[in-house]
């Protein structure tokens, strides 16, 4: 190994007598890309902020952190002093790239600031630069971004920016926390390949966090994986993927394989993780045969022959009138959906596929009745949902459940868990004895305990809170659950469990499940069905494997070649 | 962005417009007529119905509007009934006395907020910051005239500083025209100044959790530093807000102010028009005061858009 560029040295991060990073020691050689995986709340994003300096007051850092060509340790300089190395030898990339820019500051003027800042360039030459570079991060009118003021640009394109920002001083180390994570597929992949080109070409070290194992594999040379504050293993990414030695490295790796699956036709979880063999290890690796004998066994419908249509959407159309505003051109009537047809039978599993704004959440409005369509019909189980009065959408809601994505937000922080569960029942006139009945039933099958009940949103974990999500659409005995992005917000461990409830419940109460999501993997485990969306169309619909391995429409070849996937990564590493 | 000050300009003149049939239908709503009031209780009905004619108040309301509205328009109000003087030079006046003391204490109640709200903000976990709120929250809880009242008991009767009463246009003697300003200008900005510090902590504290504003400190900006290029013009826009609110509320407290201070602004000019029945000088005094509320709004949006670049082609 060259010399190091980075030496991290028991770094210890604690709130007060909390520790939430253990003394933990890493080094990153010059030019070097690493990549930092675990799941929300492991301590990977605060060990980054205190390499920055940039942890919140409340936190305190202990240990040493030296950078290469500078005397002592950063954690003990002055504010003053670290911002000096900050936007010129360390810089960084954040996760959410809606509101790291200042809204009110063109965008070009935001590139030209960092290179002001440390004065690498006169404020001219630096205005000059900053179009150069947002040219270099590929925005398609550079001129123009530069002008723009942030709110004008896409997420992916923010991020561009902010990576532009982060480049402009030819910095030694990059810091990138989880940067394509609220990005849609196929950006994420552009904006991977920049982020692993500008640090090739510029030779400079990379410091990648993520969540996403097959998101690492493909930026970087060397993972570290993080759990409980703890960095448990670190090696290349063939000896992490080939050999994992740490049992959660392997629960993460086996949970993170949608294609493999246990004998029952479920995902692995941490838990049965031992039983997990991986693609690339070799010895006698579950085949893709054997998993589409798997997928397919699990995906036979209840009742093929009788399965007349339940959901039946015809010629669907829902345009807004709006002000938008975008840079790349202007529109004041947006189409939403434009003629989208499409019929579920009973007891299928149909996913639907789609990037943001290609109007998926708009067609699930409509299918519940939440929204009217501007023109075009839909049946949910022989209603009329355009035309229902407002007793038959009721009963057509008591047929049709939803599970949102956020678990955070789409539960009442004020209401008891029992109280939130049994709300679908106080309109259908369920007597309370009743209600509490089928509350303790259904907190069983998603496998929360019985106490449950009377606890707040709050004392639970995301993956619980979507366990009572699920509850709440389960509890008036629903013939159809819509699942809205159940499991984007989850960490992958998780993801896999909440996959496997879904799974199990659907096969229980002989469910017709309408799954939306933007994770063609996700999909392609859980559904029988797919219809892909863009742009408020169905571009391509059809059995899931079918459309998986045979793509017929070229954006759904696109969002296939885009979806990291661990099979890619193995081949990759 | 043209569009955007368009519309808003468009949207004052109709509220205006607006604004002044409703002054005038409450005015002739009140009991009484102008010409019972001038000739007194024990006037024949002859000599009342004469005299109305003389005022042009037996003609339709709507031609007395219209003929009220153009002379207000060209800067006429009309002649009082009472005083039989032209309304007009008072009004001039009084304005002119009025706006100086409202946008002197504002511009005094900023000037006091900003930097101490700020440090507030940034020191909010010291006990710097905890007095400067807890300071703040008392402030609110005083009245403007009684502030007064303790200014003039102190600084005028007991350390004698300055006058404790009158006033002194500019051109008169720009030195005993300030010396008069300074205790009613700061009766007014002191429980402004209160308030305006606590929106100011409220909002400089919402910026510095922004996720640009570490951005700005990733850039190599040290923390404050960034919080001033960064994050104090985005935390001016719900300030601006409030400002824009407290001023027409300082225009009210002014009345009060001018009566304690006997300044001829006009506060003291309206409740001497009431007290006189003088309804056409109240209908010019009220109808003035409502279009500065409303030119006041104009300009707070107007300042938004200046602000934020997301407002200007909304709306």
């Amino acid at each position: 190994m060259t010399e190091s560029l980075l030496t991290v040295q028991d770094l210890e991060i604690s709130a007060g007598q909390r520790h939430l990073v253990h003394p933990t020691s890493f080094t990153i050689a010059a030019g070097e890309r690493v990549g930092l995986i675990g799941e929300s709340g492991s301590g990977k994003s605060l060990t980054s902020a205190a390499v920055m300096g940039l942890l919140p007051g409340e936190l305190s850092a202990r240990g040493q952190v030296k950078l290469s060509g500078t005397e002592g340790n950063l954690l003990t300089w002055s504010e003053r002093r670290m911002a000096r190395l900050r936007g010129r030898d360390l810089s960084m990339v954040f996760q959410e790239p809606m509101s790291a820019l200042n809204p009110l500051m063109r965008v070009g003027e935001q590139v030209a600031e960092v290179m002001r800042i440390h004065r690498t360039a006169n404020p001219a030459q630096a205005k000059a630069r900053a179009v150069e570079l947002l040219e270099r991060v590929r925005l398609p009118d550079p001129r123009a971004a530069a002008r723009a003021y942030p709110h004008q640009l896409s997420g992916g394109q923010r991020q561009r920016v902010m990576l532009a920002i982060a480049m402009a001083n030819s910095p030694r180390l990059l810091i990138c926390d989880e940067p394509t994570t609220a990005l849609d597929v196929t950006v994420q992949a552009q904006v991977l390949d920049l982020i692993r080109e500008a640090v090739v070409a510029d030779g400079t070290g990379l410091l990648f966090i993520t969540h996403d194992l097959a998101v690492v594999a493909s930026v970087c040379e060397r993972v570290m994986v993080m759990y409980r504050g703890r960095i448990v293993e670190s090696g290349s990414c063939e000896q992490i993927f080939t050999d994992p030695q740490h049992e959660y490295t392997r629960g993460l790796l086996a949970a993170s394989d949608l294609t493999a699956t246990d004998d029952r036709g479920r995902l692995f979880t941490i838990a049965s993780a031992a039983r997990y063999r991986s693609h690339a290890s070799g010895d006698g690796a579950m085949t893709d045969a054997e998993a589409d004998a798997g997928s397919a066994s699990r995906a036979a419908p209840v009742d093929l022959a009788t399965g007349e249509p339940l959901i039946e959407v015809s010629e669907l159309v829902k345009t807004y009138s709006r002000t938008r505003t975008s840079l790349f051109g202007r529109a004041d009537r947006v189409e939403a959906l434009r003629g989208i047809s499409l019929s579920i039978p009973a007891g299928r599993r149909f996913g639907i596929v789609g990037e943001s704004g290609s109007g998926k959440s708009t067609l699930l409005k409509i299918l519940s009745g939440l929204e009217p369509p501007t023109t075009g019909s839909v049946q949910v189980g022989g209603v009329h949902v355009e035309s229902a009065t407002s007793a038959q959408l009721r009963s057509m809601r008591e047929d049709l459940q939803i599970v949102f994505q956020d678990p955070f937000a789409s539960l009442d922080p004020r209401m008891k868990v029992a109280d939130i569960i049994a709300e679908p029942l106080v309109p259908m006139r369920v007597p309370e004895r009743k209600r509490r009945e089928r509350v303790a039933e259904t907190l069983a099958a998603v496998g929360l305990e019985p106490e449950s009940a009377h606890r707040f949103p709050h004392q639970f974990s995301g993956g619980q809170r979507q366990r009572i999500s699920i509850a709440r659409a389960l509890v008036c005995r629903p013939r159809i659950l819509v699942a809205d992005e159940p499991v984007s917000a989850l960490d992958v461990s998780v993801r896999a469990q909440v996959l496997n409830l879904l799974t199990d419940l659907v096969d229980e109460y002989q469910l017709t499940l309408v799954f939306v999501s933007h994770d063609l993997g996700v999909v392609r485990h859980l559904c029988s069905d797919v219809a892909v969306m863009k742009s408020g169309e169905i571009v391509e619909t059809g059995d899931v494997e079918s459309i998986y391995t045979n793509p017929q429409h070229p954006y759904t070849a696109s969002l296939v070649a885009a979806t990291p996937s661990l099979e890619d990564a193995f081949a990759a590493s | 962005m043209a569009r955007y000050v368009i519309g808003r300009v468009l949207q004052f003149v109709l509220t205006a417009a607006l604004a002044s049939v409703v002054v005038f239908v409450l005015m002739q709503v009140l009991p009484g007529n102008a010409a019972q009031v001038a000739l007194g209780t024990s006037a024949t009905p002859e000599a009342v119905a004469a005299l109305e004619a003389e005022y042009g108040l037996d003609r339709p309301r709507i031609v007395q509007y219209l003929s009220w509205i153009g002379g207000v328009l060209t800067g006429d109000f009309g002649t009082s009934y009472v005083t039989k003087a032209p309304i007009s030079p008072v009004i001039f006046n009084s304005i002119q006395v009025t706006l100086i003391v409202v946008l002197a204490s504002m511009a005094l109640a900023l000037a006091v907020a900003v930097p101490l709200g700020t440090a507030a903000a940034v020191l909010h976990n010291r006990p710097t910051g905890v007095i400067i709120s807890g300071a703040s929250q008392i402030g609110i809880a005083i009245p403007n005239f009684l502030a007064a009242i303790i200014l003039v008991m102190v600084f005028s009767l007991g350390l004698g500083w300055f006058p404790s009463s009158g006033w002194q246009a500019p051109i008169e003697g720009f030195g005993g025209f300030l010396e008069r300003l300074v205790l009613p200008v700061t009766a007014l900005a002191l429980v402004q100044a209160a308030i305006l510090t606590r929106y100011v902590r409220s909002a400089v504290l919402e910026v510095m959790r922004e996720d640009f504003l570490r951005t700005a400190r990733a850039k190599g900006l040290p923390a404050g530093r960034a919080l001033v290029r960064h994050g104090l013009r985005n935390a001016a826009i719900p300030v601006v807000t409030v400002a824009g609110v407290q001023l027409a509320t300082l225009l009210i407290g002014a009345v009060v102010i001018e009566q304690v201070f006997v300044l001829p602004g006009m506060g003291t000019e309206l409740v001497r028009a009431v007290s006189n029945r003088d309804l056409v000088t109240v209908q010019g005094i009220v109808m003035v005061l409502v279009v500065l509320v409303l030119l006041l709004n104009l300009i707070v949006d107007l300042l938004y858009s200046v602000l934020d670049p997301r407002v200007r082609r909304a709306a």
